[in-house]
């Protein structure tokens, strides 16, 4: 398909603007530029066209089932897009909130902010929430900036390090890192959980924090977990929680209940805003009481004449220019209210039982990498069928060659020829069947003719793609 | 539930399958203390009821008044097309495109945005965007930091004082140094803006050449619109440019999500974070596009990663390239001229009975000196239905009485002067 710029043609245009009313104005050349950008000269006609075949090139949820493990790729509800539209909160300009003249005309949104935070909390069991944080990784950065806060302030310069199981998100000790800790891997227990002697082992009064996901991504709940928090806390050592797997133990258990801290909330994820091809997310924090004085701000409180702004003195400042990714925040809201309290458990109940069924009906054929009930997401191994040279990566493509995205493959590291599915709560059993159908008749193939699964996925607009030219021959931009 | 479709029966049919009695016992591994007691949290809500309290909350924030609020975000003019294309499903529901057959869409989308950010800036590489133009500055200072091997990085007063704000929060525990001014000695970088916070316009040429023989990088952000008719960062010799891109098709939305733009020299492109897309073939020849240079991001590198970032604003970065395709050259150029045109208008008008602070020219937003505070002025001419701009005290970027105006091609004549007439007014009826 044609690049945009490769249909530009001298001349054509789009945007028209009002004619204007005022008298024209000159700034010193020196200021100017000398040839306009080489943008595309093109109609709208045109880009309606360029960027709904683009558009037609894509695998989206709402056309495609996504089994992506750790991403928890739910149905995004049409409802929650209609009350983020609404020019109430679409148009309304951010730096409101910054001069106290005008708290007045946005208090609505102040409200959502203290409100949705006040929810975030108390599904987290912690004692205060956050918006700013932007994504996922973002959470991350922020929550150990907060527990770098805590410790200087105790005088504990000395705790530098955070311990990560090799189970982790790569963000983990990339977060860690970016707020200027050491990071120590814990290798996992062969049961793919936590190993806890380990953990004893590493913990000491340098430790500023452990940093875990729960279920780990494994799809494991950790049972040891508050005896990991105990270790920890004998050492002044805060508890990080990463809320990439909430949606197993969403209304089950909390967060703040099982020891934690601190944690983020992925709101793309548990709380279904779209993931826009991979982002805007949203990674909304939430803390308990030994950080509370330190949360980003300035933060929204509710006062006897309305919400007002305030930076809490020993805040670490801001993360964001403002609330976060508001828009995506009010997403997040209306799903949490449809549920409300009564009804958010069903989410974590039918999410584990589809993955449940999920593996109880791949066990035959593909190896379960751990033994036992998995929680919102299986993970099996492909090693036996890479011997034969069926690859999970073949596998992958072989699936999307059926109309079917892939599962996460090579991730968590800790597996071989790992495949990860995770088919959440919003799907049904005939699309779970009609997936492991796929699946079993994909693994027949890899034992009797796996060279054929080298050919997938055939019938998308590419063939496989050589990603080692992509970065020997360098062209990530068309330049003018 | 509306939203979860499993059925009784399909409920029994797959515990069967599983061999499990009940799906609590799916749970049995969470230790009885752990689980939840209860918690306050009120009963869920029918979508009617939804939509009405979510409504309720939006009709409480003022979106009516004439706006000459900016501050680095601007009602700027979003064609319907934006909005059309950019909330089809196939784009807005998809996930990060690991599969790239899967997602040539977002792929190419990202190259193209890429590619337009490279053409508007005058830089020769661009990644596929960050959380928003704070971040951005950020990132481009440990960008700077990790290319030059240096620790300290100067901000020019020009730069966003919120960004400022976000950069102090996120070096505040690595080996980094940031320091006020624009002396680049010993520097890993100096970052400036243009136009500036309050308006300013500069040309940094001489800055970048200074930066260069002292080893220092120039950071530079910019906005973009101005870029239709303003003098492009490439062209003053910046290094890494850097742009908070709502203006670009992005609606205000309360202050997000928004769009990090950041573009650099190729030689820096190693060092650069976050997602890239780049051209490629598939097994027959044919042109693709695939995510690139991944060994310098968190998933493979992990704590040594560039940056711990794993996600990108792509739905907001093809928002910007669909703006930046409607628009074109001639029509960003408009729109740019219409901005300066219009704030020149009203400067004039609002400078025969206010002093403006700016000592040269200004892009969209200048800086008057009211004889009242700005808060106060603020807040009586938002009861005669204006946003008058930003008292710059609150953000700690002025005096009391400092007020930032900001005109974008949106606002008309009569509108502009019946502001000038409502702020002499206010501000006379105050000073009696």
């Amino acid at each position: 398909m044609q690049l945009i710029f490769e249909k530009s043609r001298p001349g054509r245009r789009a945007l028209t603007l009002d004619p204007l009313d005022v008298p024209k104005a000159e700034l010193p050349a020196g200021f100017c530029r000398e040839t306009p950008p080489a943008l595309p000269e093109v109609g709208e006609f045109d880009v309606v066209r360029h960027f709904t075949h683009l558009s037609r090139r894509n695998f989206g949820l709402d056309s495609h089932f996504y089994p992506l493990g750790s991403c928890t790729m739910k149905y995004n509800p049409k409802v929650s897009e209609l009350v983020a539209a609404d020019p109430g909160f679409a148009a309304l300009h951010p730096h409101l909130s910054s001069a106290p003249a005008y708290w007045g005309a946005c208090q609505g949104a102040l409200e959502l902010v203290h409100d949705l935070e006040g929810i975030l909390a108390e599904v987290g069991g912690m004692k205060a929430g956050c918006l700013q944080p932007m994504a996922g990784a973002h959470g991350e950065l922020a929550g150990t900036l907060l527990i770098a806060a805590y410790h200087r302030d105790r005088g504990n310069t000395h705790k530098r390090v955070v311990l990560v199981p090799d189970s982790a998100h790569g963000t983990n000790p990339a977060s860690a890192a970016m707020a200027g800790f050491d990071v120590v891997q814990i290798p996992s227990a062969p049961d793919g959980l936590a190993d806890l002697d380990r953990f004893r082992e590493a913990m000491n009064d340098n430790v500023a924090a452990v940093m875990l996901t729960c279920p780990n991504t494994h799809g494991l709940f950790e049972p040891q977990v508050a005896e990991i928090a105990k270790i920890a806390h004998a050492v002044d050592a805060l508890m990080y929680y990463d809320g990439a797997n909430l949606n197993a133990i969403v209304g089950k258990c909390r967060p703040g209940d099982l020891g934690f801290d601190v944690m983020h909330f992925n709101l793309h994820k548990t709380f279904a805003t779209p993931h826009g091809m991979g982002g805007p997310g949203a990674g909304a924090i939430a803390v308990g009481d030994r950080l509370l004085p330190y949360l980003p701000g300035p933060r929204v409180e509710k006062t006897a004449d309305g919400f007002v702004l305030s930076q809490p003195p020993k805040s670490i400042g801001r993360m964001a220019p403002f609330f976060g990714n508001f828009l995506i925040a009010v997403r997040a809201y209306a799903f949490l209210l449809r549920y409300g309290g009564d009804g958010l458990a069903a989410v974590a109940e039918s999410a584990v039982l589809n993955a449940n069924y999920v593996l109880a009906r791949l066990r035959g054929a593909y190896h379960p990498a751990f033994d036992g009930y998995c929680m919102h997401e299986c993970v099996f191994s492909a090693a036996a069928q890479a011997e034969k040279g069926a690859r999970a990566l073949d596998i992958a493509k072989a699936l999307l060659e059926r109309g079917c995205h892939a599962p996460t493959v090579y991730f968590p590291l800790t597996v071989k020829e790992c495949l990860m599915i995770e088919p959440t709560e919003t799907e049904s059993k005939e699309t779970m069947d009609a997936f492991c159908d796929d699946m079993l008749d994909i693994a027949r193939i890899a034992e009797t003719a796996p060279e054929t699964l080298k050919d997938a996925p055939r019938g998308l607009p590419v063939t496989r793609l050589d990603e080692v030219k992509a970065a020997k021959d360098l062209n990530c931009a068309s330049l003018a | 539930m509306s939203w979860i479709p499993v059925t009784e029966q399909d409920r029994r049919e797959m515990l069967a399958e599983i061999g499990a009695a009940s799906v609590e016992e799916l749970f049995s591994v969470i230790p009885g203390e752990l689980r939840m007691r209860g918690w306050n949290l009120s009963p869920g809500m029918a979508e009617a009821a939804l939509r009405r309290h979510v409504a309720g909350l939006a009709g409480r924030n003022a979106v009516s008044p004439v706006s000459f609020l900016g501050g680095g975000y601007y009602d700027h003019f979003i064609p319907a097309a934006v909005d059309a294309l950019a909330s089809r499903s196939e784009f807005f529901t998809a996930y990060t495109p690991y599969q790239p057959e899967a997602a040539q869409g977002t792929l190419q989308a990202i190259y193209e945005y890429q590619s337009a950010v490279c053409r508007l800036t005058d830089m020769e590489c661009a990644n596929a965007s960050l959380y928003d133009g704070g971040t951005a500055v950020f990132e481009a200072a440990v960008m700077a930091c990790r290319a030059t091997g240096r620790g300290v990085v100067r901000v020019h007063d020009s730069v966003n004082p919120v960004w400022r704000g976000i950069l102090r929060t996120q070096t505040a525990n690595l080996d980094v140094e940031v320091a006020d001014g624009a002396d680049p000695e010993g520097a890993a970088c100096v970052i400036v803006q243009n136009p500036a916070f309050r308006g300013d316009l500069a040309d940094f040429t001489d800055l970048a050449a200074a930066c260069h023989s002292a080893g220092a990088l120039l950071v530079m952000a910019f906005d973009p619109v101005s870029l239709g008719l303003l003098k492009s960062p490439g062209a003053m010799g910046a290094d890494i440019a850097v742009a908070e891109g709502q203006g670009l098709g992005l609606p205000l939305g309360f202050g997000g999500p928004y769009l990090g733009v950041l573009a650099a020299r190729k030689a820096l492109i190693r060092k650069m974070p976050g997602r890239i897309a780049a051209a490629t073939v598939d097994t027959e020849g044919k042109r693709g596009f695939v995510l690139t240079l991944q060994a310098r991001e968190q998933h493979i590198r992990r704590e040594k990663a560039n940056s711990n970032i794993c996600s990108n604003q792509a739905l907001c970065a093809l928002r910007a390239l669909i703006y930046l395709c409607l628009a074109g050259p001639e029509g960003l150029r408009e729109v740019a001229e219409a901005c300066h045109a219009k704030a020149e208008y009203l400067k004039a008008r609002l400078a025969a009975r206010f002093p403006v602070a700016n000592p040269g020219p200004t892009f969209n937003e200048f800086v008057v000196r009211l004889p009242i505070p700005a808060e106060r002025a603020a807040a009586l001419l938002l009861e005669r239905g204006f946003l008058a701009g930003l008292p710059l005290a609150a953000v700690g970027a002025g005096g009391q009485e400092e007020l930032l105006v900001a005109v974008t091609e949106t606002r008309t004549r009569s509108e502009m002067d019946a502001f000038a007439a409502a702020l002499e007014d206010a501000c006379h009826a105050t000073d009696l």
